[in-house]
């Protein structure tokens, strides 16, 4: 019964996890105590089920500057700059309040990139919901697009990619992930380390109120129940021009050297900020909760402590610089206020009316936390699953109506109708934006940009979750070196059921090592990133999906290629092999209703050598177009280098040992398709050798037609409105945007 | 370069605009002086045209520009637009360019209640009626008038740009957010200000594509030139 509960249980943790907070303190906690281990403790803050496996990812490389356990990841540029970057899943929330959810979310990271000094520069929402015949998936979608819009429109921070996916398992647990980067000087990285006994602990931003209390323990670390409409007071609510005051003020703070540390204010709130703050310097802190600028003066002090009010950041400021900076903050229209101090000794202590109402190791909250290696098993149904290979069976279907139904697909079809409704141009550095491979943001007074990309298949990580992570990794690596670039480094958002299930957490295991060896074979180390498990509801957990962000380097933006066939009559050719595997495709899905058998193979060597060819090529500026080869296959990859560049194609696709449908929408991985520039067809074909990359000429740009020999013939212009129109069709259907359906 | 031909001109930066930085680079790339203005400013720093940038002034949760009009900036900008100074206002400076009365009409939401974030052709309504490809990025450009007001802006020929098809056609169907007559830039009667929805400061740059947006520069640095004699 809830009304006997022990209060630990409801804020929860488990009795072993409250006997070791009593052993720890030699006492009881009292409430306030309680409420801030429950919430430092919880899986969303603690990773105290994901740790031991995500120790084992490679997190070293001379590129990376600051590797995980940060606020965010930060990669070496060169000539002194540094990019920031990280990602975040603001799932839980945006299932009860899509807008919302996805509005602070958005806010959520980017006081991430912030916290590390860094300007955020750019965006990518990757996103995952349940089938958009069903009206409730309609209303999340659109609320959460709208959402991001809102939040990222107004804040001025520029949304330029991040992919949207379809799934059965999503219609009750939305995937919504969050990526952000930034840009800064190498040497103005802000790391957290410098703690300082007697610097000034300053809250800058929003007052604190008693929105998103529970936030990290409540919604995020548990599945949702039939009654999660009930935690709707658990969801924050975003101001983006608070948040927009923010970046100013702590940007500006930056520059003139009057941050002595920053932290950002998110899950966990003023607790997990000051304990970490304290914990990372080796120190201690006071902090007196009478300071703390309060929305609704009543408050408990441990809804202050827990509370998850957003655009609030703690900076750390020596007690001389304190004026100068609250002048910067005035400036800005900023409420700030000293809430406290950093003291030697590493204990908290929280007083409120002049009592101390806390008092914990700060380390005891951060680093002490629990440790779990759960139990691992491997569904057992997952093997007749993966025996049912798709591409064992005939197909006898119109390959002209497979083609259509495959490329209006919601997972394939353009995303325009999300993404414009996003500021992609603000700041002025987009150099492409979204629908793109890779989205390319350079860097202001230079030549130089950074190519970046988000991806992860939830098919393949259903079918086999090593694969699918490495298959993450690969693709999203793929598609920064498709637009010329050298992938660098790795962010990712592993988004997962209810860990204490055994299958669960063998499905994260699996990922976890699929990502490590994908990122070792690729040579991009994981610089940081997000777990978010209890991604279910009822009886429906989430498939595997981990999302991968990969963060790489353009030498010179000029030299970009981009994926649209750009003139007629260059040659066509594909990099990579072909083989069956229809296991987990689009075409399984769409065309004959499965998904099944077994992923794709990944050859990591062969992955590695297509990067460095299409890297190569780009800079010897070989190529007059490059596409990478993922979801629908060759088919779909064709079609989209002829939408996009509205150049239509005939090609001719051998390999008599393959069926037609095999040829056409066979996902094999490690493929691009590119066309050379005029005069240097036989540049590209050297270079492939070089490189070790396997190539085959299959035809020439040209016409208004997509004609693939003796398979199919399709206008161009009827395949665009297929593409095109298939979401803004799917999404008509529903013109109650805004009101969720009983 | 004499001050003639390098026009000063100032962005003025109210809490929540987005777009300024933007604005001033695209002036230092057209050839400009760009002058910072900060919305608390009393004066505008003796410049000879003033931009009013794209944004979310204020957060604009009331109406969008309600509030930036009333900022001590804005007084200079009256003074300036009264004396013939130019003033450019984009998007978000449009809106505020209506609410402060020195623009006619007003801004509401799309007409199909989304952001859009789209590059579109705008048709000049001058002689020659070149067509600029210009990205737009509003949730709210929607442009109204009553129908006395839109035909006196009609009559008096205040239209300076107006949504097309990429050959130039004016009609409807290219009128991405509703706006009457597919008005996306207007002028007052003097000539002197001009307010548009489309973002020409995203639109100078050929590294980041189509360059409509120079047109909009070379006009405003000619009227600043033609203020401040050489």
């Amino acid at each position: 019964m809830i009304a006997t509960e022990p209060l630990h249980r409801a804020l929860g943790l488990s009795d072993e996890e409250f006997e070791a907070i009593v052993t720890r303190l030699n006492r009881e906690p009292n409430h306030t105590e309680l409420a801030m281990f429950a919430a430092m403790w919880s899986e969303h803050c603690s990773y105290k089920s994901s740790k031991v496996h995500l120790r084992t990812l490679p997190t070293e490389g001379p590129q990376i500057l600051v590797g995980p356990g940060q606020d965010a990841g930060v990669v070496d540029l060169g000539q002194g700059m540094a990019c920031v970057f990280k990602i975040e899943s603001h799932s839980h929330p945006s299932a009860i309040e899509p807008y919302q959810g996805a509005a602070t979310g958005v806010g959520g990271i980017i006081r991430d990139i912030l916290a590390m000094g860094a300007r955020p520069v750019a965006l990518l929402d990757p996103l995952r919901f349940g089938p958009l015949d069903d009206p409730r998936n309609r209303y999340l979608f659109s609320g959460v697009v709208a959402g991001i819009g809102g939040y990222g429109n107004c804040v001025g921070v520029p949304t330029v990619g991040g992919e949207v996916k379809f799934a059965a398992s999503h219609s009750s647990n939305p995937t919504v992930n969050v990526m952000c980067l930034g840009f800064a000087r190498a040497d103005a990285v802000q790391t957290g380390r410098r703690g300082g006994e007697g610097n000034v602990l300053l809250l800058m931003g929003a007052a604190t109120g008693r929105d998103g209390i529970g936030g990290v323990s409540v919604l995020a670390s548990r599945t949702l129940e039939d009654d999660a409409a009930e935690s709707r007071p658990s969801v924050q609510i975003g101001d983006p021009f608070s948040e927009k005051l923010l970046i100013e003020a702590c940007l500006e703070l930056s520059e003139r050297g009057l941050l002595w540390g920053i932290q950002d204010l998110g899950g966990a709130g003023l607790t997990c900020a000051v304990s970490e703050s304290a914990a990372r310097a080796g120190i201690g802190a006071d902090l007196d909760l009478d300071q703390v600028h309060l929305r609704e003066p009543s408050m408990e002090p441990f809804e202050i402590l827990t509370s998850e009010s957003q655009e609030r950041m703690l900076a750390i400021v020596r007690p001389a610089d304190l004026e100068t900076v609250l002048e910067v903050c005035r400036g800005w229209g900023l409420e700030a206020r000293a809430v406290g101090k950093l003291r030697g000794g590493g204990q908290l202590f929280v007083r409120r009316e002049g009592h101390v109402v806390a008092r914990v190791p700060a380390a005891a909250l951060t680093d002490e936390g629990p440790e779990y290696h759960r139990p691992l098993a491997s569904p057992p149904w997952l093997i007749r699953v993966r025996e049912d290979d798709p591409a064992t069976a005939p197909f006898t279907g119109s390959l002209e109506d497979a083609f259509l139904a495959v490329l209006g697909s919601p997972g394939i079809a353009s995303m325009r109708w999300a993404f414009e409704q996003y500021d992609s141009l603000v700041q002025g550095g987009t150099v492409m934006g979204p629908g793109a491979d890779a989205a390319v943001i350079r860097l202001e007074g230079t030549i130089r940009a950074v190519a970046v990309s988000t991806d992860g298949n939830g098919r393949y990580g259903f079918l086999d979750p090593f694969l699918g992570a490495a298959h993450a990794v690969a693709e999203a690596a793929r598609n920064v070196a498709a637009v010329g670039a050298r992938p660098l480094a790795v962010t990712n958002c592993l988004n997962f059921g209810n860990p204490e299930r055994p299958e669960v957490m063998w499905q994260f295991a699996e990922s976890v090592r699929g990502l490590g060896e994908a990122c070792r074979a690729l040579g991009t180390p994981v610089t940081g990133g997000n777990v978010s498990f209890y991604n279910e509801s009822g009886d429906s957990a989430v498939v595997p999906t981990p999302i991968v962000g990969v963060v790489g380097l353009l030498d010179d933006y000029r030299l970009m290629t981009r994926a649209g066939f750009a003139d007629s009559g260059s040659s066509i050719y594909l990099l990579g092999t072909t083989f069956a595997e229809l296991g987990g495709s689009q075409f399984a899905e769409t065309v004959l209703g499965k998904v099944s058998g077994r992923p794709p193979e990944l050859d990591l060597e062969a992955e590695a050598n297509l990067h460095s060819f299409l890297y190569e090529a780009a800079r010897q500026d070989l190529l007059a177009s490059a596409h990478d080869c993922s979801d629908g296959g060759l088919a779909v990859a064709l079609a989209e280098c002829a939408i996009s560049g509205g150049v239509g194609f005939s090609v001719s696709l051998s390999g008599r040992e393959l069926a037609p449908h095999v040829r056409l929408f066979s996902e094999s991985a490690s493929r691009a398709v590119v066309t050379a520039r005029s005069g240097r067809e036989e540049g590209v074909e050297q270079l492939a050798g070089l490189h070790g990359v396997p190539l085959t000429r299959i035809g020439l740009t040209g016409g208004s037609r997509m004609r693939f020999e003796g398979m199919l013939d399709v206008a161009l212009a009827d395949a665009l409105v297929v593409y095109e129109g298939a979401i803004p069709k799917l999404m008509s259907e529903s013109r109650s945007q805004g009101v969720p359906p009983v | 370069m004499t001050a003639a031909a390098r026009p000063r001109v100032g962005v003025v930066t109210f809490p929540g605009s987005l777009d300024d930085r933007d604005a001033l680079r695209a002036i230092r790339f057209m050839g400009g002086d760009p002058v910072p203005v900060w919305h608390a400013d009393h004066d505008l720093h003796g410049v000879d045209a003033v931009i009013l940038p794209g944004g979310f002034s204020y957060g604009d949760y009331l109406r969008t520009g309600a509030i930036a009009r009333f900022a001590p900036a804005m007084t200079a900008v009256r003074e300036f637009a009264d004396s013939g100074g130019p003033v450019l206002g984009i998007c978000n400076g449009f809106q505020i360019l209506c609410e402060a009365g020195l623009l006619p009409g007003a801004l509401i939401r799309n007409r199909g209640l989304s952001f859009i974030c789209r590059w579109i052709n705008v048709r000049m309504q001058d002689e020659r009626g070149d067509v600029l490809q210009i990205p737009i990025k509003h949730g709210e450009g929607q442009f109204i008038a009553s129908p006395q007001e839109l035909a006196r802006i009609e009559d008096e020929g205040l239209v300076a740009l107006r949504y097309c098809s990429p050959d130039g056609v004016v009609d409807e169907r290219f009128t991405p957010n509703g706006s009457a007559n597919a008005i996306a830039g207007l002028r007052n009667q003097h000539g002197n200000v001009l307010g548009l929805m489309p973002h020409p400061e995203h639109a100078v740059d050929p590294d980041l594509g189509p360059t409509g947006g120079q047109f909009v520069f070379e006009w405003l640095f000619a009227a600043a030139r033609e203020r401040v004699p050489a």
